[in-house]
């Protein structure tokens, strides 16, 4: 018998096309459009997209789940502004500098807080970005509680730092959706599916399940704190309730809940559902968010696998190739194989 | 600063976090849940009392009466329709079932009573002491210290002397098994909800009247109450109790030296513990 092995789809396929035509029309976007608001907006969803398919990767993949992700936001984000405005680094730069500085935090981070388990595990890391948010907060150089603004900006003109701060938010989210892609299809990807449908199964077959979740867990916090870089570097100002607060949180749990955890697809669904959400009715303040409480509690009771679960039941649709698909082509007449 | 002093104020305040962590224990050592929004039920109680206790004239303490039994049966019938819902899959459901209902009651406090902070007042006796040679200890602390040692009292005879208490514990071991056996398991869930959210609510009134508090304070209070459970090591309520008393002094002799640096000593000291000694410090099961 003879088998072949794809992974492509024709959805796949066309999704890709769509995706290379949406990469080009946004990355040009500041050359046919004067909507500076518009490109502010397209740099925040981009950061949140990258923080969600991060909480994603540990939490839908990993069976990490953290409610202390705001650390790495934090760290990502003041390592950026005492970059800029103490020692004079060039600000793109120091956003990258402030992502990689956020992953050599989050190995001792993981060594303390990967000694709890499950929900234990969730409210440790709480505390540990509370134990960052309050350090920060203690420390006068850093602006103590109030914060600072970003000051060492200000010799950029501020159409170029724009620009600039546009376009390496494009690159970003080409990080967060397809690099997260390429993650998910190498072996450490494969590492971690197995883990996430059975840990006991993955550790029979040879997978190092503590080394696997290690390795994400750097990775995900170094790229959180990649985009709080960014984040901070688009705000102009930071302070520790805004960098470490928990009104990260809910968005976390609202944008991958809502939009289908352990999936590719979902974050970018549940982060679009969240802005237009958002954008419309967050006018009502403490209303809105009580019906975005109801809301994650709603999905999580009734539909658990979220927006994008209900779209690939009904359709079957993946737009991210990550499964292998096997064709059995033939069997011979006799029935043997 | 006045070292026994400070340690002795630390130990009367760890009887507050003791307060606010046994409830959360119960529901975590039966059902294996953690309530995300437990710190916001400890508001949302003292908020209610506030209300009840102006509305109909009531003192904050026949108002906390009120809201002991109140949420005692909250619980049971939020165990029942929402929380068994979110039992007996993975540990998503319940934490972003739990973190929902915060995020709702966090808001719905701000959209009832603005974020203004409030405070219980209970006349005289809130700032009334007495001393013991040197040091001037307040009734009031005094009082939730002896409130907290009869609960923890109460709930250890409840959970290991008690047919109820048998049943919890064989459920917390073996849901399937103990269901096999007779336990009615749903209705006990319910029944350990209740005790739960009838011990947070005596947490409600006396955070109530120690501190100004505002709807936002409910985190704070669960991370507090999860400290105290981990540093005492899980398993039982004397464990917690101790390890409540640990951070309680913890968090005054931080404050004392520094006031920014309060909280912060709490949890460093959480993470002292977890880095050194993981199971916790009273650990009722040896691994």
């Amino acid at each position: 018998m003879t088998y072949t092995v794809r992974r492509a789809t024709q959805a796949s396929k066309l999704a890709a096309a769509a995706g290379a035509l949406l990469l080009v029309a946004f990355a040009t976007l500041p050359w046919w459009s004067s909507s500076r608001d518009f490109m502010q907006l397209v740099v925040e969803f981009v950061c949140i997209l990258t923080i969600a398919q991060m909480w994603n990767l540990l939490a839908g993949y990993g069976g990490l789940i953290s409610i202390g992700q705001q650390a790495f936001i934090g760290i990502g984000g003041y390592t950026l502004v005492v970059l800029v405005n103490n020692l004079g680094v060039e600000p793109f730069l120091a956003v990258l500098l402030g992502g990689a500085f956020t992953a050599v935090l989050a190995l001792p981070t993981a060594l303390v807080v990967f000694r709890l388990r499950g929900a234990y595990f969730a409210i440790g890391t709480w505390v540990v970005a509370e134990v960052y948010r309050l350090f920060v907060a203690n420390l006068a150089f850093l602006g103590g509680g109030s914060g600072q603004s970003l000051i060492g900006l200000a010799a950029i003109p501020v159409d170029l730092r724009q620009i600039a701060t546009y376009e390496t938010a494009i690159a970003l989210a080409v990080v967060a959706i397809f690099g997260v892609f390429l993650l998910l299809r190498s072996p450490l990807g494969f590492a971690l599916t197995a883990i996430r449908d059975s840990e006991v199964a993955a550790e029979s077959q040879g997978i190092d399940v503590w080394r696997t979740r290690l390795a994400i867990y750097v990775i995900a916090s170094g790229v959180t704190g990649l985009a709080g870089s960014l984040y901070f570097l688009s705000a102009l100002r930071i302070s520790p309730d805004a960098a470490f607060g928990m009104n990260w949180i809910p968005l976390l749990f609202f944008t991958v809940v809502i939009g289908g955890i352990g999936t590719v697809e979902g974050p970018i669904l549940g982060t679009l559902l969240y802005f237009v959400l958002r954008q419309t009715f967050s006018g009502f303040g403490t209303w809105y968010l009580i019906a975005l409480g109801a809301l994650s509690i709603a999905i999580m009771l009734f539909a658990p696998t979220g927006l994008w679960g209900l779209v690939q039941r009904t359709t079957k649709l993946r737009l991210f190739p990550i499964q292998s698909i096997v064709n059995l082509n033939s069997v011979n007449p006799s029935g043997e194989l | 600063m006045n070292w026994v002093d400070t340690i002795v104020q630390g130990i009367l305040l760890g009887g507050l976090f003791a307060l606010f962590a046994m409830g959360l224990a119960v529901i975590y050592g039966v059902m294996r849940l953690i309530n995300i929004a437990h710190g916001d039920f400890v508001v949302l109680g003292a908020y209610l009392m506030l209300s009840i206790a102006l509305t109909a004239h009531l003192s904050p303490f026949a108002a906390a009466a009120i809201v002991v039994v109140l949420f005692a049966v909250l619980g049971y019938v939020l165990q029942r329709t929402i929380l068994d819902r979110a039992l007996g899959g993975d540990l998503l459901a319940p934490l972003v079932v739990t973190y929902g209902l915060s995020v709702i009651i966090e808001n719905g406090l701000q959209q009832a009573y603005s974020a203004d902070s409030h405070s219980l007042q209970i006349g005289a006796l809130e700032t009334a002491s007495v001393h013991f040679g040197p040091i001037a200890v307040g009734i009031m602390p005094l009082l939730v210290f002896g409130v907290a040692l009869a609960v923890a009292v109460g709930l250890e005879l409840l959970f290991n002397a008690t047919p109820l208490g048998m049943a919890f514990r064989a459920t917390s071991d073996d849901r399937a098994t103990a269901r096999l056996m007779g336990v009615r398991d749903f209705q006990l869930y319910g029944y350990a909800a209740a005790i739960s959210l009838g011990v947070t609510a005596l947490a409600s009134f006396f955070m109530g009247v120690k501190y100004t508090f505002t709807p936002t304070l409910g985190p704070s209070f669960l991370l507090y109450a999860f400290e105290a459970i981990v540093i005492g090591g899980m398993g039982s309520f004397w464990g917690t109790f101790t390890g409540a008393v640990i951070l309680g002094v913890a968090q005054t002799i931080g404050f004392a030296i520094d006031p920014g640096w309060g909280i912060l000593t709490g949890h460093l000291v959480f993470l002292a513990v977890l880095v050194v000694r993981p199971q916790g410090l009273f650990p009722k099961v040896v691994a």
